[in-house]
């Protein structure tokens, strides 16, 4: 295996009763790249985004992870090596502040927090970090919101805000537009853009055309299975790939 | 002027409202026995701490646990048993209790965390209910009778808590001394992360949060606060019964709680003062308690689903 792929799998497989949602995929996803996962409805990203942080296990296969075997792991053992997900609905944490949102994914790096018999206060050092992130997604001006009052598209802000917390190597970022408007999905674009130049992304999204201006490579999935690989031009041009998505209504 | 004034002393108010209302309930609970019966006073507060206790998961963690009763119940037999044969004195025999109830809360802990929602309810409740009838057979626990005439001792083997001042201070201080823990707890690096996994659990394990341990700390934490609350409450009374172990008491202390307003810092307190001078005062009326007690919870669901103290930080707009 190269060193060049952060990210590969081989064989992965996931078979509900009587049901293969994820059926031998592949995937390679290179290091410093935006990678997209498209397909129709049902074609099994977001369980393919489950399996590969462990939030589901994989019926047969493996995932490995800057070259190590991360398939026995954990989700939150998966999270700690650097493989950061979002979630399609919107994750955040609604009765916290924005601020207190992104602090505790800060507090991760003071490793366990088990302490109960300490004052919160000494979480305080993160607060600077937490408004740079917080200023880097365009939300200082909400910091003391709570979550739940943010409109939609701030609060997939707000999410993008705390996985970067976490500095992870590689974001799994699932529908990350989903139920946006316009000028929301500049600015996430911009900002995943931004994002990804010091790390690797893997997204699934519906939206094509974020999907033609940002991703560097695009893996279709139909039925679980990988339909297609390639960069846009390629992938558009695949004529199974316009059929799967005619098929389903999408032009 | 005047007004920029009075909106920055109402914004002090505000931030500072729970250190407030902390001062305002210690310096109640100070003045309360000139006017009011010490040992009603003393099972109220040991009420108020074990609410506290199951506040500490259902309201922090958001776990519903149906079984508290097995660690307040065991505790206090502990304790009494503790103090009345192995001859303890007070200290060491609420710590035996509360020790018990820790223990206890790990292995239940252990084996209910691993499910949610109701399904968590039901073992919890189940578990609890096994070690009911294990108090029914056990000859320790002497059945039906309990565990009666425990001594309260000397306190630190000088304070004689025969004398019920002594004994009011006792109950106060570890009652305050306990709530402030929680607090403490609750708004700690731990607590913080607790209130994450309330929020959005998938998210917090997502973040790399063993979401699990942190549950089961909470919930070891929480079946030791109601251990001292059941240790503390056999003393006042001088009686560890089965009616503490039973599941009654464990739909109890989920009424008090949610009464009193769930997931806030004095509503478990409220709550447990009010059920438990409703008692009180209806214990003439014999079985139609548990209809009044019924009507209460309907009328909380429908109307006042914050609970008093959360309808009260409501209307005035702070934390409570």
């Amino acid at each position: 295996m190269s060193d060049d792929f952060i990210l590969q799998t081989e064989d992965l497989t996931k078979e509900f009763a009587g049901f293969v949602a994820v059926s031998g995929v592949n995937l390679r996803v290179a290091r410093g790249t935006i990678h997209a996962l498209i397909g129709p409805n049902g074609a099994g990203k977001t369980t393919c985004f489950n399996l590969l942080t462990k939030f589901m296990s994989p019926s047969r296969g493996r995932i490995v992870y800057k070259g190590r075997d991360i398939t026995p792991l954990p989700p939150a053992g998966v999270a700690r090596l650097g493989l950061v997900r979002s979630f399609q609905i919107s994750a955040v944490f609604p009765h916290l502040t924005v601020l207190e949102n992104v602090r505790v994914a800060l507090q991760r790096q003071r490793g366990s927090s088990f302490d109960f018999w300490r004052s919160k206060r000494v979480l305080d050092v993160f607060n600077e970090r937490a408004m740079a992130l917080i200023a880097d997604v365009g939300l200082s001006s909400f910091a003391h919101w709570t979550a739940v009052e943010l409109p939609y598209g701030r609060k997939r802000a707000l999410e993008i805000a705390t996985t970067l917390a976490l500095d992870p190597e590689m974001l799994l970022l699932d529908e990350p537009m989903a139920g946006m408007g316009h000028e929301d999905i500049d600015r996430i674009s911009a900002l995943i853009k931004s994002v990804a130049a010091e790390r690797t992304v893997l997204m699934v999204e519906h939206n094509l055309s974020v999907v033609a201006n940002l991703s560097h490579r695009i893996t279709v999935l139909t039925r679980g299975r990988v339909l297609a690989e390639g960069d846009y031009k390629t992938v558009s041009a695949h004529p199974l790939v316009r059929e799967a998505y005619l098929g389903v209504g999408h032009a | 002027m005047q007004r920029v004034a009075k909106a920055r002393g109402d914004l002090a108010l505000r931030r500072h409202s729970e250190a407030i209302a902390f001062l305002v309930m210690t310096g109640l609970l100070v003045v309360a026995p000139t006017f009011a019966y010490p040992v009603f006073l003393m099972k109220a507060l040991c009420f108020a701490l074990f609410a506290c206790a199951f506040n500490l998961l259902i309201g922090f963690v958001g776990l519903l646990s149906f079984g508290h009763a097995l660690f307040f119940g065991w505790a206090s037999y502990i304790a009494a048993h503790a103090a009345k044969v192995w001859g303890f004195p007070p200290e060491l025999a609420i710590l035996s209790g509360a020790a018990t109830a820790a223990g206890l809360g790990a292995i239940v802990g252990a084996l209910a965390i691993r499910r949610q929602g109701i399904y968590f309810a039901m073992i919890t409740l189940a578990l609890a209910q096994m070690m009911y009838f294990f108090a029914v057979q056990a000859p320790f626990t002497h059945g039906e009778d309990g565990i009666q005439a425990v001594p309260r001792g000397k306190l630190f083997g000088f304070i004689d808590l025969a004398d019920q001042s002594n004994m009011y201070i006792m109950v106060l201080v570890i009652f305050l001394g306990c709530f402030l823990l929680i607090y403490r707890i609750i708004n700690s690096p731990f607590g913080e992360v607790l209130k994450a996994i309330r929020e959005n659990e998938p998210r917090a394990i997502s973040l790399g949060y063993k979401s699990e341990r942190y549950k089961l700390v909470a919930f070891v934490l929480s079946a030791t606060f109601a251990g001292v609350a059941g240790a503390t409450k056999a003393l006042v009374f001088q009686l560890a019964s089965l009616t503490d172990v039973d599941w009654p008491m464990s739909g109890e202390v989920i009424l008090m709680t949610l009464v009193g307003g769930l997931g806030t810092l004095f509503g478990p307190v409220a709550g447990a003062f009010f059920m438990v001078t409703l008692e009180n005062y209806l214990t003439t009326i014999g079985q139609w308690v548990f209809v009044v007690q019924g009507v209460i919870f309907v009328v909380c669901v429908l109307l006042f689903r914050r609970g008093i103290i959360g309808e009260l930080a409501q209307v005035l707009r702070v934390k409570l």
